[in-house]
């Protein structure tokens, strides 16, 4: 099997020139948009010589539901039941910063207590989708025991959003405002009884996938992301602090709780599969650390949430701003543009995968081995509806 | 950042400069300068990172605004550069040679609002949508519901609401609807 992959610091953008498919060299496959190896609804057009990928074009276009179309016919808060479907594992993030460039515009300023708990809500939001993607990396290299662990660990977190949402995939707890409510009673104790039992599932993790030597053999040398690839092909979070950048949005440019939060940006220096996996492990355990410093710190009396207009007489000003946020993928951003009327003018929602699972993978693709497909485009870590619109 | 938009101001035609928030700043550009003053931020003014490009229809003016965000990591400053370009037929200076997912934003726009960027890779192929051929549908005249109606119909036992009027029932169910 073929261990290692793509292009050393290559910056030549220039578009390669396809294979000749009628030279009876190449076979063309399909690898998705049904496909177990496939993260989400989006396919990938390769082009084999033998097993060795020579060409990869990325196909999105199956999720294609018209979010930015349709938040311009409706009110900012009918918009709510769109913007958490955008990225399916992890909606909190776009809750938060839909409502934070709401928030921005109409000058709206949030309370103290709405600040933790949204703060503690995106960190869950965190730990949840790291396990899922752990789950995914594992199951990728033909490893089935990590992600029936995660998968069923993942729904304790759920339970814990159920509990404090009233929901547990789409939220939409984060409103303008603040939150929608505060903690129910005993969820502290219970939160960090889910927090041990998380942590002590992660060191399981460490050692059954980390120290396997399957796993090392097949992601070490797999899709290596150079430093200077970074700024060319706008790589962010994990994947650009894995080859030892540190840039993390939440310590760079803190917004909500997190100047007030004890931690450090985790950066690594093995910029392949590998690297990015065990990057992410780390991190999930941060956000752990995180989700316990929110529980010691979050305020449990005070308001949760500004006085707000009656929903149906909001009025945004006209304005225009851009909010970000790290989630698990890196920088997450909405672009809002308001013209006074009830209706929003333009909402742009800026996602990693843009450039991970078009740009960054079409490049690395090439040279791969098709067995090994599947584990780049988990290390990756995409979701095709950010790319989709 | 004062000593930026003065060195921009000197050597570019900038204008509609805006301070949106501490570490954000928008302003425009004719689009023959546009490329020209990206390439500037990017190479000597050390915006490296392209957060996106999108565009703006402002059919009353008959105009689009192309946005694109650019940010510098060591001043943690984010710049936006605003061009504006006629809706019909317009095309724009393509800066896929500037950063590698350029041309995948070019092509989004492309498709979603039909501006041309000349040399741009893959322009034409279909990007979210097979097969369309409908006026681009991010544009402000393109009717999402008559689209609906025309393209599938009408279902018998199908019922839908209105958003905003149901949720006005909900809530005022007694007065019909009317919350004054």
């Amino acid at each position: 099997m073929t261990l290692s992959t793509g292009h050393s610091a290559a910056l030549d953008f220039a578009q390669p020139e396809p294979p000749d498919l009628s030279s009876g060299k190449y076979v063309k496959l399909w690898q998705g948009p049904q496909h177990p190896g496939i993260t989400g609804n989006m396919s990938l057009e390769l082009v084999l010589d033998g097993d060795t990928i020579v060409s990869c074009k990325t196909h999105v276009g199956y999720l294609h539901r018209g979010f930015e179309k349709l938040m311009e016919r409706r009110t900012f808060i009918q918009n709510f039941t769109v913007v958490c479907r955008i990225a399916v594992p992890e909606p909190t993030f776009n809750e938060y910063l839909y409502s934070h460039a709401v928030e921005e515009i109409s000058g709206i300023e949030v309370p103290e207590r709405a600040i933790w708990l949204r703060t503690m809500n995106l960190e869950m939001m965190r730990l949840a989708s790291f396990l899922m993607w752990i789950g995914g990396q594992s199951g990728a290299f033909g490893q089935y025991t990590v992600p029936n662990w995660t998968l069923a660990y993942r729904d304790y977190v759920l339970d814990l959003f159920e509990e404090m949402t009233g929901a547990r995939i789409y939220h939409m707890y984060i409103v303008p405002g603040g939150v929608r409510a505060g903690l129910p009673d005993g969820f502290e104790e219970r939160a960090r009884k889910i927090m041990k039992g998380a942590e002590k599932l992660l060191d399981q993790i460490e050692r059954v996938m980390f120290n396997n030597v399957v796993f090392k053999a097949r992601s070490k040398g797999l899709g290596i992301i150079t430093p200077d690839m970074v700024d060319p092909y706008g790589i962010v979070g994990p994947n650009a602090r894995a080859c030892g950048l540190a840039r993390d949005i939440r310590k760079d440019e803190p917004y909500l709780a997190y100047d007030r939060l004890d931690f450090e940006t985790i950066s690594g220096n093995e910029p392949d599969a590998y690297g990015r996996a065990y990057l992410r492990l780390q991190e999930t355990r941060q956000s752990i650390n995180l989700i316990r410093q929110c529980l010691d710190h979050a305020p449990t009396d005070g308001p949760f949430q500004a006085d707000m207009p009656n929903v149906l007489h909001w009025k945004v000003p006209a304005g225009e701003t851009y909010v970000k946020a790290e989630c698990t993928r890196g920088e997450y951003g909405y672009y809002m543009v308001t013209d006074g009327s009830e209706f929003v003018r333009r909402v742009h929602v800026r996602g990693p995968s843009y450039t991970h699972a078009i740009a960054v993978m079409e490049r690395l693709a090439v040279g791969t081995n098709i067995a090994d497909i599947a584990g780049l485009m988990v290390s990756l870590h995409t979701y095709p509806p950010e790319i989709e619109r | 950042m004062n000593e930026l938009l003065e060195r921009l101001q000197r050597h570019f035609d900038v204008n509609n400069i805006n301070v949106l928030k501490p570490g954000m700043t928008t302003l425009k550009i004719g689009k023959d300068s546009a490329e020209i003053l990206i390439r500037e931020l990017r190479d000597r003014e050390g915006y490296t990172h392209l957060n996106f490009i999108t565009c703006i229809d402002y059919i009353e003016d008959g105009i689009f605004t192309l946005v694109y965000m650019l940010h510098n990591y060591d001043s943690k400053h984010t710049l936006g550069v605003h061009v504006d370009i006629d809706r019909e037929g317009e095309e724009m200076t393509s800066i896929h040679t500037l950063w590698a997912q350029a041309w995948t934003y070019q092509r989004e726009l492309r498709e979603m609002y039909g501006i041309n960027f000349p040399g741009s890779p893959r322009l034409d192929e279909d990007f979210c949508l097979e097969g369309w051929d409908q006026i681009p549908p991010m544009r402000r005249e393109f009717d999402t519901r008559a689209f609906s109606e025309e393209r599938f119909g009408h279902r018998e036992g199908r019922h839908s609401e209105v958003p905003r009027v149901h949720m006005k029932m909900e809530l005022y169910p007694k007065r019909g609807g009317d919350e004054e």
